[in-house]
């Protein structure tokens, strides 16, 4: 498969007054063409930190580049100008966020919002532009769109406006379509939605997104690959089989046992203890290890490399080495690791 | 069953009444609480499920209906003794921990509002005593007491809210949406604590959300509401394995779960309130379908619901 992007050692601090924040860590991914990975971690993990530093919108006066690089077409968008990222933002890799509400002007009709992209990013007229933009409201399920590009936002529901910041991120259809909890603001059945019309829509223009959420029901949902990350590093990758059948960091484990299923009984509902490292001061070994049960010694003193489980797979654990002790993962953990084939605990098919 | 700790009589909550911009948030509820039972409360947004905690807990004045606690009236008027003795018995957890905390007080004095209000602390000393007692109840430290609300995470702060609805020794706590606004890990945390609490001092909760998964964690029973009405009403495994209601149906055919192999197969099913047919004046209320699972339905849908489910046996 074609790599798109590669996140290559990505480390980034911010520069605060109370000291130097090492908000990205070391990060490394690669997003293919046409594939959806999902990131997840809670607030603070860096996960919107890392996006923001592809579309390169963080405050230049305090987020500092301190290594790495982020390849797309051949070049390393850590080092372009304003003037030539601002042609690639918008157009080659675009952005929709969380809040519908903030992201559009409230003083501009939707129409206008949706041209703005396309002028100045493609040579055509005033008129073409309104009709590529009538067609992407009737693309993402606007009702009479013709009628509604004179309106402004507060005359559109919140899953209608998500919709139109859809329409304006696909507007010169770029190739990568960042998606920083796109549906955490919407309610449930409008989430569906427009979890159903983003898929649809990159099967039409074969897109690659990233989703950022921290709703495992989503990510099971949308994804073909998720990284993990806490404490400004992914501490595990693979496809979304991988992570959610057959996941090896105690993190990951974590994260899956603390959401309760459907079918659960009434056994208390594991909790992550803690809370998150302080990145000012970021822990010497493992970031995970003060809060985890599993915790070796050596996750105290050093941190750990990346052990690979499949081609696809890999973890930052030192659970993995082949010196390791052999632990038991949490109950809810075992269970989801009898659905799958290759892993110690499978029970034959879950069908 | 257990007894009924508070009764909801054709709630109605109008706003703007009598305007062209009048709104039905509340249209006409009717179910009880039991005492030590958690009663869950889910809906889309603007369904009018917040509207129905604010109007039980007194904070808006009902427009009609009743609302009997202990089966004593909430609303009407009342002196400032009665008064009093109404907002002991009942407390409220908000949504957003950092608007519902006043962020110029320190938090020992934010614990204990409450106590001060009912005259429940002795002396100084006993009321530092009462809210170092309370942080450690909630998972915090009294070290906690002296700081001030923006110094803490949001999992804390939801913490502190609980600490100051406990303060006053509550039998009912209305919680809404107390974990929306918090990590997963974190809403964890706090949805133990809230099970341990009422473990221990036989609390009753009216939990309000809109994640169903968390909903069916927390509560024994739960109610399903749409623009303002109560349309199912069950024993909480009872709701998700036999969601007989149209739009309970399609509710929790949205939800996604963290599990692939069900998200490639789950189809969503879409609600159009049109597929009730209903003819004019025809009687659709609340009826209790099979034990305890009630349904908002009209005579014929009611009979069809239970051929289907003789079918089924």
């Amino acid at each position: 498969m074609e790599k798109i992007l590669q996140v290559k050692d990505l480390e980034l601090s911010f520069n605060t007054y109370g000291g130097e924040v090492k908000a990205i860590r070391g990060v490394n991914f690669d997003l293919y063409k046409g594939e959806t990975l999902a990131i997840v971690g809670e607030s603070g993990s860096g996960k919107s930190v890392t996006t923001k530093s592809i579309m390169r919108l963080l405050p230049e006066e305090s987020a500092e580049f301190k290594n790495g690089e982020i390849l797309f077409d051949g070049r390393d968008l850590t080092k372009l100008s304003d003037k030539e990222m601002q042609k690639i933002r918008g157009k080659d890799i675009s952005m929709i966020f969380q809040d519908p509400m903030t992201s559009l002007n409230p003083t501009m009709p939707i129409g206008r919002q949706i041209t703005e992209p396309i002028l100045k990013h493609q040579k055509i007229s005033k008129d073409e532009a309104k009709k590529v933009a009538i067609d992407l409201l009737r693309l993402v399920g606007m009702p009479k769109p013709e009628l509604r590009m004179k309106q402004y936002p507060h005359q559109f529901s919140g899953g209608q406006r998500q919709r139109i910041v859809i329409a304006i991120a696909l507007a010169c259809n770029p190739q990568i379509l960042i998606a920083d909890e796109p549906t955490t603001a919407l309610d449930v059945t409008i989430q569906a939605q427009i979890l159903e019309l983003m898929k649809d829509l990159q099967k039409k223009i074969d897109t690659s997104i990233i989703f950022i959420t921290h709703d495992l029901g989503v990510v099971a949902n949308v994804a073909d690959r998720v990284a993990v990350m806490y404490g400004g590093k992914i501490v595990e990758i693979g496809t979304v089989d991988e992570i959610f059948y057959n996941p090896q960091h105690p993190y990951t484990w974590g994260l899956l046992s603390s959401m309760p299923s459907m079918d659960a009984e009434d056994a208390k509902l594991y909790a992550i203890p803690g809370t998150p490292p302080d990145l000012l001061d970021p822990p010497k070994g493992d970031a995970f290890a003060l809060r985890s049960e599993y915790a070796l010694k050596i996750d105290m003193e050093q941190q750990p490399p990346f052990f690979k489980i499949s081609d696809t797979h890999m973890a930052a654990t030192w659970l993995l080495h082949p010196e390791a002790p052999t632990v038991e993962p949490p109950e809810m953990v075992i269970e989801r690791m009898k659905k799958f084939p290759g892993s110690r605990y499978y029970e034959g098919s879950a069908n | 069953m257990a007894e009924k700790l508070v009764e909801i009589k054709n709630l109605k909550q109008h706003f703007n009444v009598g305007k062209a911009n009048e709104v039905k948030a509340v249209d006409g509820i009717t179910f009880d609480i039991y005492k030590g039972e958690t009663l869950g409360l889910v809906g889309e947004s603007g369904c009018g499920k917040s509207t129905t905690g604010r109007s039980i807990i007194r904070l808006y004045d009902a427009t009609d209906g009743q609302v009997l606690y202990e089966g004593e009236s909430v609303h009407g008027k009342k002196n400032k003794t009665d008064l009093k003795k109404f907002n002991r018995k009942m407390q409220m957890i908000f949504q957003d921990p950092y608007a519902s905390l006043n962020q110029r007080m320190k938090v020992m004095d934010i614990i204990a509002e409450g106590i001060d209000i009912h005259g429940l602390a002795k002396n100084a000393s006993d009321r530092k005593k009462m809210v170092y007692d309370l942080l450690e109840t909630v998972g915090l430290n009294k070290e906690h007491a002296n700081r001030y609300p923006h110094e803490f995470s949001g999992g804390q702060r939801q913490r502190l809210g609980i600490a100051r609805a406990l303060a006053v020794d509550p039998d009912f706590i209305i919680a809404d949406e107390p974990i929306s606004a918090l990590d997963v890990s974190i809403q964890a945390q706090v949805v133990n604590l809230l099970k341990e609490l009422q473990e221990e001092k036989g609390l009753t909760y009216l939990f309000i959300a809109h994640d169903l998964s968390m909903v069916k964690y927390i509560s024994d029973r739960i109610g399903v509401m749409y623009f303002g009405k109560l349309v199912e009403l069950a024993p909480a495994d009872e709701l998700y394995a036999n969601p007989m209601h149209p739009y309970t149906q399609s509710l929790l055919s949205a939800i996604p779960l963290p599990d692939p192999n069900y998200e490639r197969n789950r189809t969503r099913k879409a609600y159009d309130p049109a597929v009730h047919n209903y003819a004019d004046g025809e009687d659709v209320k609340m009826r209790e379908v099979s034990p305890n699972h009630f349904v908002d339905c009209s005579e014929k849908e009611f009979a069809e619901l239970q051929d289907r489910l003789a079918a089924k046996k």
